[in-house]
């Protein structure tokens, strides 16, 4: 009971809850992409990182090979790693502990733990909420991929129209500024020239390339494009808020 | 067969990825340039899976439903809506403008 008193444990607790229940979306897409129950689980038990999920099974849908689904989920991946070391840093976790604090590594974890300034609350809000992402989120995209089975034609219900959706949600909360905005509007022209001229899956990499570029000659902020997809402070703002550019 | 190779594959880069973040000295994190091109890199294959999932069709760009799709979701995120409604905005207008007899 005195858990629940800590704030980062409530921030994590009610984090877990929206996001997981986003599985229900995942699971359902999935399934209609043309992934099995299986492998759809096998994403959200093993992948577990939304971003790279919806990666893999929205070039899956669109036709693209397996090797393109692949790189599309692995580019989006890398931002864990940026994570990994913020966490490694504030919570420093030791032994199997770490390998553990690795699975559990994604947007909203990570967000929980930064948003917290003692060293204490910052470990609870990282497990809380990584831990109680991984079992909502798994046990909302059974729920999802079942419901998903059942459904029939896929179109008739709009399916396609709402990985549309899940996508430029994904995307909204990363467009802070001018500057995110160009580099999306840039991505997405180099998406559509590309379409006509390579195989289905291949513009997403394309569009890859050319953000690695964006990032590699351009000065801007560090820690652009590394938001939450839910942002745990959102209803808090009393909390302090994540410290931008971390980078000592 | 071969996609639960490509599956399984990708959950394994995935895993390295976060793995590396705790492994790497700490040194690394003080070059922001890593963090910038994750970050790019992140919005550009956002937004290039959401134009791809819009107008693609194969090697095709298609203008039809979807394209409602992407203007619901758009308005319910303005206006702060929360993901999964958002994403049922997208599949009502999709949905919808088929029932309509648009694409």
């Amino acid at each position: 009971m005195k858990l629940l008193q800590s704030p980062a444990v409530r921030v994590g607790l009610s984090i877990s809850i929206a996001t997981g229940l986003y599985g229900v979306s995942f699971g359902a897409l999935s399934v209609t992409s043309g992934l099995d129950f299986w492998q759809t689980m096998a994403l959200s038990l093993l992948l577990f990182s939304g971003g790279s999920q919806f990666a893999f099974i929205g070039v899956v849908a669109g036709g693209g090979s397996g090797v393109a689904a692949m790189g599309a989920a692995t580019l989006l991946g890398m931002r864990n790693g940026i994570y990994g070391m913020q966490v490694n840093a504030l919570l420093q976790p030791k032994g199997w502990l770490r390998f553990a604090a690795a699975h559990v590594t994604i947007d909203e974890s990570t967000a929980t733990s930064t948003g917290q300034t003692d060293p204490s609350e910052q470990k609870r809000g990282f497990w809380t909420a990584g831990l109680g992402i991984f079992v909502l989120w798994n046990l909302f995209t059974a729920v999802g991929a079942l419901a998903g089975a059942a459904l029939g034609d896929p179109k008739q219900w709009g399916l396609d129209g709402a990985a549309v959706a899940a996508f430029l949600g994904l995307l909204w909360p990363r467009l802070k500024g001018g500057e995110p905005v160009a580099i999306a509007v840039v991505c997405a022209l180099a998406t559509v020239l590309a379409v006509p001229f390579v195989p289905a899956g291949v513009p997403i990499l394309v569009a890859a390339v050319v953000a690695a570029a964006i990032g590699w000659f351009s000065h801007g902020r560090s820690d652009e494009g590394l938001e939450p997809d839910m942002d745990p402070y959102a209803e808090h703002p009393h909390q302090p808020a994540r410290p931008s550019g971390e980078a000592s | 067969m071969t996609l639960w190779m490509w599956l399984l594959l990708s959950c394994l880069l995935a895993y390295a990825w976060k793995l590396l973040g705790y492994l790497v000295p700490a040194s690394v994190l003080r070059d922001p340039r890593m963090s910038r091109i994750a970050g790019t890199m992140t919005i550009g294959l956002l937004a290039s899976l959401t134009i791809v999932n819009t107008v693609a069709s194969g090697q095709t760009l298609a203008l039809d439903a979807r394209l409602g799709a992407l203007t619901a979701a758009g308005i319910a995120l303005v206006f702060r809506a929360p993901f999964l409604v958002v994403v049922l905005a997208g599949a009502g207008a999709a949905a919808g403008l088929r029932l309509l007899g648009w694409g």
